[in-house]
């Protein structure tokens, strides 16, 4: 692995302009609001949290999909937001998309062959027959698709059919880094697990990195090996896998891990639970202080005035608490027996 | 103990003039009070469809119940009129969905969709109705419930939202709860606390509950008994410890291999491969899991397997199954029979 990130993401906020109130007072919803992480060549790196905490619109700035209203996002050193048009497309071609709906994301009146070989045409390669051809095949052949596909469109087919023909598309550039945003939460959990295993599959052939966007702790503990947790707009813990699932140092971390349910029912008997209260607070007003205080349980006064940042807690592991990083022994009092 | 609600070889087909579609065909199983029975499979394998037709929610036609028995305290809730039918639903038999938006009254503040549930089935003035509905969103956890009574559904949270629906399914405090999909819309940590609230009320209230869900960690988190289906049938039938120990039906091994865990980081998952088969494509000859099964046999590409009885009252649908010394029965009547 080489010491050059491929993707930095530097103290990124995006708000949007929005009305609040009785009397719609302007304000801005803060749906990223401050986030920096690094992913290294051949990473497979996750984006974890609640829905409406900001996964997606990150995913935007780094695709440079939306103008970030702060801070910076560097593809292979290079600022996306600084690039003329020529070398926008020609970072695309070096990082691709994996959207969530296998449904709406692929063009219904394309055959198959269309949607996989039309980044040829945009980029002007592969023009010989045979060179095509060729390469087309080692795509069916990598993502598990058929050649009796090739001719049919979108609709004929299932929902893990239609990733696959999404990834192969996203495959035909031979780009360094796939961002992929929820790419199995819309599969039957059968056909989930053969994607999955194709994508872990690809990377290791093809050197790939993924920022991979998820809601789903299962899934990130199965295909990445670095995560980050956000909570209303924000990295709240970052560590490698290992170390965020067996020692979380953030009381949002903890409670949601403690909240998935496990596949195994002599599990899940003894399991203590930790039952977080209320709803995740509005982006548009996010609570003084630190963000998770209305919800957490190792709440002190200073938590309600003073912002933590993000700091290491371990080495190479972040996470933003005044609190439980310093805990020797984290009581289990509060725990709610299941 | 008797069971609360017993399906006997139940078959909803949808009929149309093109094709026929049968999305249950042939479930039995017995519902106990206080306890949760988990019904779980894929995307259209026919839990849904079996849902509303214990409920008689299905348009028909399309829909059509072609055979079998929904024993609700002893009475079959497929011959009874509608009125009774209505009677039943909302007052002994409730049901919460995945969307709560879609089934809440938007124009409607939450505490008169409470209060008049209440109303319609107790003897109860309009004031009483009222206080009621503060309590009952008590009750299911919502804060300051005197001023939330007064919001309507778009004001609530999708948690709320839930817990709402979970307010008007109690109202009339249920023998059996039908819960389709209810925190699959919802994330982790209010998933969490909707589970818990349906555990502490199932405590209190003793309610039976149908548990129907495509996600292997609540089916390990809630369930006594399980029912797994696949093409609109159920392929094994077992308590959930022994279902996740040791489960005999090939579907059920692989869908157990196919869920990643927290718990554990596996190398690989062990996909199924392939997909489930169209239930429009016509009838299906042999086994319906055949593609997907490495274990199949030759007669299994032309023989349904029969429902083997196997010990602990367990069932799998799976000719495997008879060379475990499992005694022989039958999804359903045949037409001939059940109309003799
Ligand atoms: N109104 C209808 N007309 C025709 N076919 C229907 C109708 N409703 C459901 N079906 C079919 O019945 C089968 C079972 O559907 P059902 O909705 O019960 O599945 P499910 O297990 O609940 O799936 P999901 O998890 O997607 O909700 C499917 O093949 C479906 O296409
Ligand atoms: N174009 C937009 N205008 C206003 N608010 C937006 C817009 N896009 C996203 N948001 C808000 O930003 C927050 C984060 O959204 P998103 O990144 O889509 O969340 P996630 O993908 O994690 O579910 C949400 O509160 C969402 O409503
Ligand atoms: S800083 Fe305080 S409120 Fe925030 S997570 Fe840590 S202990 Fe909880
Ligand atoms: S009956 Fe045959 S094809 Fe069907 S599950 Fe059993 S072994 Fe597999
Ligand atoms: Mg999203
Ligand atoms: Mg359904």
């Amino acid at each position: 692995m080489s010491a050059t990130p491929i993707l930095e993401v530097r103290g990124v906020k995006k708000h949007y302009a929005a009305r609040a109130g009785m009397f719609g007072e302007k304000t801005s919803v803060k749906a990223v609001d401050g986030v920096s992480f690094s992913v290294m060549p051949q990473e497979s790196f996750a984006v974890v949290g609640e829905s409406g905490c900001g996964k997606t619109t990150l995913g935007k700035l780094v695709l440079a999909l939306e103008k970030p209203t702060e801070g910076r996002v560097l593809f292979e050193g290079h600022d996306v937001a600084k690039m003329s048009r020529a070398e926008l497309k020609a970072m695309r071609a070096r990082m691709q998309v994996i959207f969530q709906d296998p449904y709406s994301s692929l063009n219904p009146r394309m055959t198959v062959e269309r949607i996989i070989t039309e980044p040829w045409d945009i980029h002007g390669l592969h023009k010989d027959p045979a060179e095509r051809s060729r390469r087309l095949h080692k795509l069916l052949d990598d993502c598990g698709i058929a050649k009796s596909f090739l001719d049919r469109h979108p609709h004929e087919f299932s929902g893990g059919q239609r990733q696959r023909v999404g990834i192969a598309r996203a495959l035909a550039l031979e780009p360094r880094l796939i961002v992929a945003d929820e790419p199995v939460s819309a599969l039957d959990v059968s056909i989930q697990a053969q994607v999955l295993n194709l994508l872990k599959d690809l990377q290791k052939e093809r050197n790939l990195a993924y920022l991979f966007i998820s809601h789903d702790f299962s899934v990130v503990r199965h295909l990445c090996t670095r995560i980050a947790v956000m909570y209303l707009g924000r990295v709240v813990e970052a560590a490698d896998s290992e170390t965020l699932f067996n020692d979380p140092q953030h009381p949002y971390t903890e409670a949601l891990l403690s909240a998935v349910p496990v596949p195994d029912p002599s599990i899940e008997k003894r399991r203590k639970r930790i039952l977080l209260t209320g709803d995740v607070p509005s982006p548009l007003k996010p609570p003084s202080g630190c963000r998770f205080h209305p919800r957490c349980r190792y709440v002190v006064d200073a938590c309600r005035t003073q912002d933590p940042a993000l700091a290491e807690a371990r080495a190479g592991h972040l996470a933003a608490c005044a609190v439980l990083p310093f805990k020797d022994k984290r009581s289990d009092a509060a725990l709610v027996a299941v | 103990m008797e069971p609360v609600l017993s399906v006997r070889g139940l078959r909803t087909h949808f009929v149309t003039r093109e094709r026929t579609v049968k999305a249950v065909d042939g479930i039995s199983y017995d519902l106990f009070p206080g306890k949760t029975m988990a019904i779980v499979g894929e995307s259209g394998s026919g839990k849904s469809v079996h849902a509303l037709s214990i409920l008689g929610l299905l348009p028909m036609p399309p829909a059509k119940i072609v055979a079998g028995e929904i024993l609700f305290q002893g009475r079959d809730l497929l011959k009874m009129t509608p009125a009774q039918m209505r009677e039943v639903r909302g007052n002994r038999v409730a049901m919460i969905f995945q969307e709560p938006m879609t089934s809440l009254n938007p124009v409607l503040r939450v505490g008169e969709q409470i209060a008049e549930a209440v109303v319609l089935h107790q003897k109860k003035t309009q004031a009483e109705a009222w206080a009621k509905a503060v309590d009952l969103l008590k009750k299911v956890g919502i804060p300051h419930p005197e001023q939330r009574v007064n919001d309507y559904p778009h004001q609530f949270s999708g948690g709320m939202r839930q817990r709402a629906m979970i307010a008007i399914a109690l109202s009339c405090e249920p023998d059996v709860l039908i819960a389709d999909e209810p925190t699959t819309a919802l994330d982790v940590t209010i998933q969490a606390q909707i589970l818990e609230l349906m555990k502490d009320l199932q405590r209190e209230y003793k309610t039976a509950i149908i548990l129907i869900t495509h996600n292997i960690g609540v089916v390990a988190e809630m369930a006594d008994d399980v029912v797994v289906m696949y093409a609109g049938r159920p392929v094994e039938q077992a308590p959930v410890g022994e279902l996740f120990k040791n489960p005999k039906h090939p579907y059920t091994k692989g869908l157990l291999a196919s869920v990643p865990s927290i718990y554990e980081r596996k190398e690989r998952l062990e996909a199924i491969a392939g997909q489930p088969p169209d239930l429009g494509a016509g009838d299906l000859v042999g086994c319906p899991f055949v593609a997907r099964c490495s274990c199949a046999m030759d007669r299994c590409k032309t023989e349904d397997p029969p429902q083997f009885h196997l010990e602990g009252g367990r069932m799998s649908n799976c000719w495997k199954s008879e060379e475990d010394g499992g005694r022989r029965t039958h999804r359903f009547k045949s037409a001939e029979e059940a109309a003799a």
